[in-house]
């Protein structure tokens, strides 16, 4: 081929990602990155009005930050979401995926979409209605519990059942993202190993534990992974749900950012916020890539 | 046997699920304050049109909804035409640093969105961009995972194609417009599916840039409403309605597309 040719495929190559590669610059590389510039200067609301205001404060947002009791609840609370959250969110995505999988189920499409179903909703508008259903005296939730005589909760009122509360429904809204990795995961893996392991005469528990589970280790560490980051970024579930209240119970360390950013108008203090929240998402997934090498999923 | 009871346990672990949709869907039409009862009635004793009639007389919704259309309409136009491109010449245009570039921005995958947000709202409020619809759409212009997608899809296209077209003495545009575009509508669809629901159900970043009520998407003025109508059940019930039916509705048209894309998706990881 013609080097004027090869020169036109590279003009061409430039021109089709110039328009991309520039928005992705110019509206998420660079404010990710000023995020860390901001987050060492004392911008405020008076900086938003005349940034003749603005200096340079070096670590004070960080050392502010480390002695302020509401980031820290902020920090405990979304690192409970963490903890508990995404083992439940595996787990409960694992065995759906498992339910849907099995080759005893018929009109396997209907139920897969019917699962699935809750992650395409609106979150604000699902938030609504679990708020409603969560309602202590008039919601679903608490008429089941007392169907069998338990109840009743007050389940956004209360410090220690809101969390919880939360936990619920952003499960019931992501597990069926999840479900359908594992279900990808999981057609991958060769019926013959489980009918031979059957054979053997292994039950359905030694049969996951042993030959499935193995099998979809990597899906296993990739859906975690995802999760994990995904707790981190709960904004909008306390947002709707109950404000971050009560007691400051459900404020995220997003919620946070967004409290000291655009709230309060502290925005190099929000930024430095950013900052952290970005190390520990980074922090906990490689942990978590460190353990799965060591258990030897990857 | 083992067919009837796995079936029932699935159709049943299925109705839980989509349990509160439902709910959603019968409290809307029930009277006001009829919800607000023990135990909770499960459909409406004379199911009536009036939370709705409410939510768009009194409470305006028309506008929401035509706003929230009229953004996510473009967020997906303006998605395709920034990334449809980029994701073909990063999967089979040659030029220097293609590979870098690429490998690149799949490790910015990892930075979520969020973490800029605050030095972007002030670079937005320097172009005054906030408050308007600019400065909502603008995230959904810098998609890595589209062009992502868009690769995936186009490192299938066989290169003796392209290279016949070229001997033809077809431009690289004429290339991209009348051979690769027709083939890329699955993935396109996809896309298109994708972005539109994201940018409908996006809530933090519209909140941030929009300040006037005016211009308030769906899911921005439902929690709005919700905080001050506290106790009014069936009225916010219609309102969860009309902000995600639109989505549901079309997600369950598009299903194939949406689910083929979001495995192709998670396969980055």
């Amino acid at each position: 081929m013609s080097g004027e040719r090869r020169a036109e495929e590279a003009r061409a190559g430039w021109a089709m990602t110039g328009p991309a590669l520039a928005a992705i610059l110019t509206f998420f590389l660079l404010p990710a990155l000023a995020s860390l510039l901001l987050s060492f200067t004392d911008f405020d609301i008076y900086a938003l009005g005349d940034i003749a205001n603005l200096r340079f404060v070096g670590m004070q947002n960080y050392a502010r930050l480390v002695e302020n009791p509401l980031f820290w609840n902020a920090m405990g609370n979304s690192l409970l979401f963490v903890a508990i959250g995404t083992p439940l969110v595996v787990a409960l995505s694992l065995c759906a995926a498992i339910l849907v999988h099995s080759r005893w189920l018929r009109w396997r499409p209907v139920w897969r979409v019917a699962l699935f179903a809750p992650y395409v909703t609106t979150l604000v508008a699902t938030a609504v209605v679990w708020r409603y259903l969560l309602h202590t005296r008039y919601g679903l939730v608490n008429y089941l519990l007392s169907l069998f005589g338990a109840g009743p909760i007050d389940w956004l009122g209360s410090p220690t059942a809101s969390l919880p509360a939360i936990l619920i429904f952003v499960a019931w809204k992501t597990f069926g993202y999840n479900m359908i990795i594992f279900l990808a995961a999981l057609q991958t893996v060769p019926r013959e190993l489980d009918e031979a392991a059957r054979i053997d005469g292994a039950g359905w528990f030694v049969r996951l534990r042993h030959v499935t589970l193995p099998a979809i280790a990597p899906t296993v560490l990739l859906v975690s992974v995802l999760t994990v980051a995904a707790m981190f970024q709960l904004f909008a579930e306390p947002y709707v749900m109950t404000e971050g209240g009560p007691a400051q119970s459900t404020v995220t360390i997003l919620y946070f950012m967004y409290e000291e950013g655009f709230k309060w108008w502290n925005l190099g203090s929000g930024a430095a916020v950013a900052v952290l929240l970005f190390l520990c998402i980074l922090a906990v997934t490689l942990v978590q890539l460190r353990f799965a090498r060591r258990a030897g999923a990857i | 046997m083992r067919r009837a009871l796995v079936t029932g346990f699935a159709a049943l672990v299925a109705l839980v699920t989509i349990a509160p949709l439902l709910w959603m869907v019968s409290v809307s039409f029930m009277a006001p304050g009829e919800a607000a009862r023990f135990p909770p009635p499960l459909l409406p004793a004379s199911p009536s049109l009036e939370n709705y009639r409410q939510l768009f007389g009194t409470y305006g919704a028309l506008r929401f909804l035509a706003n929230s259309l009229f953004v996510s309409t473009l967020a997906t136009l303006l998605a395709l035409i920034f990334t449809v491109p980029a994701g073909y010449a990063f999967a089979k245009l040659r030029f220097r640093g293609r590979d870098r570039i690429f490998r690149l921005l799949v490790a910015a995958l990892v930075v979520p969105g969020q973490i800029g947000m605050l030095p972007l709202f002030l670079e937005l409020k320097a172009m005054g961009f906030v408050n308007s619809y600019a400065g909502v759409l603008v995230p959904w212009l810098a998609g890595i995972f589209g062009i992502f997608l868009v690769r995936q899809y186009c490192l299938s296209i066989p290169d003796e194609m392209l290279e016949a077209a070229r001997i033809d003495g077809a431009s690289e545009g004429e290339i991209l417009r009348r051979i690769v575009l027709p083939l890329l509508t699955p993935v396109v669809v996809t896309l298109a599916l994708f972005v539109f629901l994201s940018s409908w159900n996006d809530f933090m970043w519209p909140l941030i840039v929009l300040a006037d009520q005016n211009l308030y998407t769906l899911p921005v003025a439902l929690a709005a409403l919700s905080r001050e109508h506290v106790q009014d059940n069936e009225l916010m019930m219609a309102g969860a309605v009309v902000t995600t039916l639109p989505v549901l509705i079309l997600f369950l048209a598009l299903q194939r597309f949406y689910l083929s894309g979001l495995l192709a998706g998670s396969v980055k990881g």
